[in-house]
Order: C-alpha cells, then sequence, then structure tokens
C-alpha cells in the first residue's frame, strides 16, 4: 500500500494514530462493562482534576482556597494494527459532568447510548445530547437476565428515537455482542459519511 | 499541626496529603508544547542522550511507560496522576525532545471511510 522509499524516514519511530467511540449512558447501567467487554486490557480509570474556579487560574496561588473534585473516566484500548488503535470511553455517571461529555465526544468516530430496560429515562440525557450535537450513534438496548420481554420496536417507540438511529439489542456482559454493537456505530459513522459526501 | 491539641488539621474530607500538584512544582498548565495534548494523543519516547539528571522520578516514569505508545489518558492511568498533571509533566519532555506524539484525528477533518473501515475491520477480527 504505502511504498517504502529511502528517504531516511525509516529511522522515526512509529507513533500510532488514535480513535475513540464513547460509551454514554446512565449510572450503572453497564459501560464500564461493555468496555471491558472487548478492551484488550482490563479498563482503566484516570482522573481529571476541577476546580470549581474554572480554568482561570496559572499557578497555585489562589488554589488552595477552592474546591478541587476529580471526575473518573473509565477506557479500554483495542490495538487494531500498530498504526492504529482504538479507544473506548465510558461517559462519567453523574449527571454534573456533563461538560466532559464534550472533550470526550471531540473528535469521536461516533457514541453508543446504553440503556437499561428497567430505568429507560435515564438514556435521554445522552440519546439528547448526541442528536443536538450531530455525533452519529446508536442505541444500545442492555438486556440483562429477564428482561428480554421487550422488541426492539418497543424500545424505539419507548425511547422515542429516530428510525435513522440504529438500535440493537445487546448484553453488555458478552464480547461478541459488543463487537456487534461497536460495528453498528461504526457503520453508521460511515453511511453518514456517504450520506454528507453524497450531497456535497 | 497545633502541638497542644490531638486534633489534627486534616482529616478524610481533606482529601490526599499530597497535593496532586507536587509532581509538577506546582505548576497547573501545561508549557505551550503540551497545549495540544488530548486524552488519546499518543506519546512515544525516544532515545536520547538528552541529560536525565533534572527529570522528576514521575518523568522518568513516563518515559519508561511510553518505550511503547501509550496515550495520555493510559499515561495517567498508569502513573496513577491525574491527567493534568500528567500533561504538565508530558509538555516538559516534548520540550526537551524526549518523547514524540501524535494527535489523533480531529472533527475538523473529518474521518475518511478508509480509516473507518480499518477499524471496522479490526473489530470483527477481535
Amino acid at each position: 500500500m504505502v511504498s517504502v522509499q529511502s528517504e531516511g524516514r525509516r529511522e522515526e519511530p512509529l507513533v500510532p494514530t488514535s480513535v475513540k467511540i464513547v460509551i454514554a449512558g446512565g449510572f450503572g447501567v453497564g459501560k464500564t462493562t461493555m468496555v471491558g467487554a472487548v478492551s484488550e486490557i482490563t479498563p482503566l480509570r484516570t482522573e481529571e482534576l476541577l476546580t470549581e474556579a474554572g480554568e482561570e487560574i496559572d499557578d497555585l496561588a489562589g488554589v488552595e482556597g477552592k474546591n478541587t473534585t476529580t471526575v473518573a473516566l473509565d477506557f479500554g484500548r483495542i490495538t487494531i494494527n500498530p498504526e492504529l488503535v482504538l479507544y473506548l470511553f465510558g461517559t462519567p455517571g453523574q449527571d454534573r459532568f456533563w461538560f466532559m461529555w464534550d472533550e470526550l465526544s471531540l473528535g469521536s468516530i461516533g457514541a453508543v447510548v446504553l440503556v437499561d430496560t428497567r430505568r429507560l429515562d435515564a438514556g435521554f440525557g445522552a440519546i439528547d445530547f448526541f442528536e443536538r450535537r450531530g455525533i452519529p450513534f446508536v442505541v444500545a438496548v442492555n438486556c440483562f437476565e429477564g428482561s428480554h420481554s421487550y422488541t426492539a420496536e418497543e424500545m424505539r417507540q419507548a425511547l422515542d428515537v429516530s428510525e435513522t438511529v440504529p438500535l440493537v439489542l445487546c448484553d453488555a456482559r458478552d464480547r461478541e455482542s459488543c463487537k456487534t454493537v461497536l460495528a453498528c456505530v461504526i457503520e453508521h459513522a460511515m453511511h453518514r459519511l456517504d450520506t454528507v459526501a453524497a450531497q456535497a | 499541626m497545633s502541638p497542644h491539641s490531638g486534633d489534627w488539621w486534616y482529616d478524610e474530607a481533606a482529601g490526599p496529603l499530597v497535593r496532586p500538584y507536587a509532581m509538577t512544582s506546582g505548576r497547573t498548565r501545561p508549557k505551550p508544547a503540551g497545549d495540544e495534548l488530548t486524552l488519546t494523543t499518543q506519546v512515544r519516547a525516544l532515545r536520547t542522550t538528552s541529560d536525565q539528571g533534572s527529570l522528576s522520578v514521575e518523568h522518568l516514569e513516563i518515559v519508561k511507560l511510553c518505550r511503547k505508545p501509550l496515550s495520555v489518558a493510559e499515561v495517567a492511568a498508569y502513573l496513577n496522576a491525574p491527567l493534568v498533571v500528567v500533561k504538565v509533566l508530558l509538555s516538559d519532555l516534548i520540550q526537551r525532545g524526549d518523547v514524540i506524539t501524535r494527535d489523533p484525528s480531529r472533527t475538523a477533518v473529518p474521518m475518511d471511510l478508509n480509516l473507518l473501515q480499518k477499524v471496522l475491520d479490526g473489530v470483527r477480527a477481535i
């Protein structure tokens, strides 16, 4: 594919390209379970420090009197090949960390909104977020044992999701099931790209 | 701290005793070299002959971790340090030329179908 030329640039160590998919949804819906089901590493946790005063702080002067809090992000990794890595980021569950969603979504392929049939309303905020920003997303209904009594169509109606948004039933603990969900997001993003290209 | 009382000035609510910014000598912002760092920016250490004597234990730990490429988020997780702290430390290393980085694909440049197809094939193959 790439012609290997003797430009002397072969010495440069390889630094991969990274892409990401956001796994969103309400608290306790199984986001980290889904990340863990497909990640090649045990999901990692990283923390961002937040200062209530915002970001206008240049040094520690002023920091000590303000409340700092942390927001935890869980994520996993799939190495596609030595040049391409896919990261899966779970969104923070608490509503007060909505602003983190923007950073997570920026440059993402798309998102999975994971919903739980017992608490459908917990998914509304996430659906709304991605709809408004025009970010490609799919709705994945996490079917815990015994909650398999709804059809995809019933779920679509209950969630009021448009026909253009793929909706799949899944088991967040099952690797193959989660792979299908991820493939669905990527295909949806590709389809959207195709549609945009056709309109241009 | 009061020598004459058993009441410590700190309790659980005070949080960790080592302030997170201690690792950065109080700096809360990365150097300009680290302005573009995001969660998924890839970092890789270079073999350099630069003097490592001025580097902190955390800097050296990052260089060691990044012998194979890692994202900023992974470095933070493995170092068990907040993201902002890691970005400050990375900005030092970038400026010194100890590590190189590669930004993730951005929204400004629409993802190309070719890239997405590779990701799709990759996910199916795992």
